[in-house]
């Protein structure tokens, strides 16, 4: 069901963790939808992204592309990590089944979501930079069983 | 090959040698049309006699209140259109649950759009249908009360007795899905007050194509399939003769060992659902704690999401199924997950392995300690697992 790049970023996910005091943090996705995205990134002085983590509750095609996105945007600069699409994401992946597009659109939203954390925090501007419809770092109710 | 570990025998079981053994002489030697009148026939006219007797004298039914279809979602489809149709002169109001199968869900949607009335009843947080809600429910022009005998996903077994005895008070036919109960569990149709009954050969280590919808004599009940005059003019169309007698092979060899089945399945049901819930964290048990199908367990695994989960047992060899919305094919979880009243996140993380006689503790053993790896490994790259461990103060 899954390419091979896919089943690789599901089985080896490349920067999972959490960054300590991050530039930039960002978490999107719905609970309720089965997908949660949370990317952390640590941006220097030059507005380069020094490293990147990721944590993901979803299937495997919300694992490899959260992966994916992440090795696209390290190094990257903040106006190049901008730049990354989910459709750029998609093709890196070799593609994802028709009903798992919407999962690579939720990675491009995450790192958009840790970018505006940055701005916000920084006091700078991200020339195409909105502020995230679906970011719930903030404010999510927890519901228990 | 690598190694298989299959606990998926909800979703469908092996066919038994003996079964395809069975069947094999009416591919190649009489593969003559039934409905001929050549001797050449003959032999498969009688072999579809003999499985409609082993079947109707397993329900405790008469044979001519057999009909054979190409499995569940037919004879449900069946049962519930053509009395809707057969009835509507008499009302057009249905009762069913919420945690049906789609087969029968999705034709009472149907319905409803053709102006039937249909009521989905609640269930309890172990599934099992309110039986006062029923009561509530009945109105004079109701036609059909559609309840399944188990359930699929959480394994729950239905007040089927009492439903059938709430049915026959107020003169309303009872139809019950039995795909996941018959041969697994003891039926009797009189006993049980039921008026028809479907279920599926390739549940039940049978073959698939093939299954039986019973309707009690004196039921109107118009025909499906429109065609020859096959099964009493009821259901045209020739009779997949190998799979019908395949089909009663596996009737007759599950109802001899059925006791002996359920209770080695349950045994190591047991021996699952309590090193699962010991030794997981944050997990849970859906479905009745003792009042389910013998080779059901389902869990559900906080903060994780059951793709996932699927993904890397299957890498291990390692056959289950989930309730989570990406297995269901919509953005929702399952929909029996979410009427036993479980949030959606946790519905994400379930986890369905059903077992069968085949299994064995060592093949168990290995099946718990790849979950307790593959739930850690997967609650560490979650944000839900992360956000709770900082909230109760473990990090």
């Amino acid at each position: 069901m899954y390419t091979e790049k896919v089943m690789d970023h599901f089985e080896h996910p490349r920067n999972v963790g959490e960054i300590e005091n991050p530039s930039g943090m960002g978490t999107v996705g719905n609970a309720k939808c089965g997908d949660i995205m949370r990317i952390y990134l640590d941006i220097d002085e030059n507005q380069i992204i020094r490293d990147v983590k990721f944590k993901t509750f979803g299937c495997g095609a919300a694992v490899a592309t959260s992966s994916m996105a992440t090795t696209m945007v390290k190094g990257k600069s903040v106006q190049e990590a901008m730049e990354v699409t989910n459709k750029a994401v998609m093709e890196a992946l070799d593609g994802l089944p028709p009903v798992k597009v919407h999962c690579s659109l939720l990675a491009e939203e995450a790192i958009h979501a840790a970018l505006w954390d940055y701005a916000q925090k920084n006091g700078i501007e991200i020339k195409g930079l909105q502020k995230p419809k679906t970011d719930i770092s903030e404010g999510e109710e927890e519901e228990e069983y | 090959m690598k190694q298989l570990i299959y606990l998926d025998n909800a979703a469908t079981t092996k066919t038994r040698p003996e079964v395809v053994q069975a069947m094999l002489p009416y591919f190649t030697e009489y593969y003559g049309n039934p409905s001929s009148v050549y001797d050449f026939s003959a032999p498969c006219k009688k072999a579809i006699a003999d499985a409609r007797e082993t079947i109707a004298k397993s329900i405790g039914a008469k044979t001519n209140e057999i009909y054979f279809t190409v499995g569940g979602t037919e004879s449900d489809n069946w049962a519930i259109k053509a009395t809707a149709d057969a009835y509507k002169d008499k009302g057009k109001h249905i009762i069913t649950s919420k945690i049906e199968h789609h087969a029968v869900l999705h034709t009472c949607e149907y319905l409803e759009k053709q102006g039937y009335e249909v009521t989905y009843l609640d269930v309890d947080e172990f599934g099992v249908v309110k039986l006062d809600e029923l009561k509530k429910a009945i109105r004079p022009d109701t036609i059909l009360i559609s309840i399944m005998f188990a359930n699929n996903e959480i394994g729950t077994i239905e007040p089927i007795r009492e439903i059938g005895e709430i049915a026959k008070e107020h003169g309303i036919l009872f139809h019950t899905d039995a795909v996941q109960a018959y041969a697994h569990v003891p039926i009797n149709v009189d006993e049980l007050h039921i008026d028809m009954l479907s279920a599926s050969g390739h549940k039940l280590n049978g073959p698939k194509g093939v299954g039986f919808l019973y309707i009690r004599s004196g039921v109107k009940i118009r025909s499906f399939m429109h065609g020859g005059a096959q099964e009493r003019k009821r259901r045209g169309g020739t009779e997949n003769v190998p799979g019908i007698v395949g089909l009663g092979k596996a009737v007759e060899l599950a109802m001899a060992d059925m006791d002996e089945r359920a209770a080695k399945e349950t045994e190591l049901r047991d021996y699952l659902i309590g090193r699962v819930l010991a030794e997981v964290p944050y997990a849970r048990l859906n479905g009745h704690p003792a009042n389910r199908l013998s080779n059901n367990a389902n869990f559900a695994f906080q903060f994780i999401e059951g793709e996932s989960m699927l993904i890397m047992l299957d890498s291990d060899g390692i056959c289950g199924s989930s309730g989570s919305a990406c297995t269901s094919g919509s953005l929702d979880p399952s929909h029996v997950l979410l009427a036993i009243g479980l949030p959606h996140e946790i519905a994400h993380g379930s986890l369905r392995l059903t077992l069968s006689e085949e299994n064995t503790k060592e093949q168990i053993d290995f099946v718990v300690e790849r979950i307790k790896a593959i739930v850690q490994r997967l609650r560490n790259m979650s944000p839900l697992y992360e956000d709770f461990m900082r909230k109760s103060g473990k990090r």
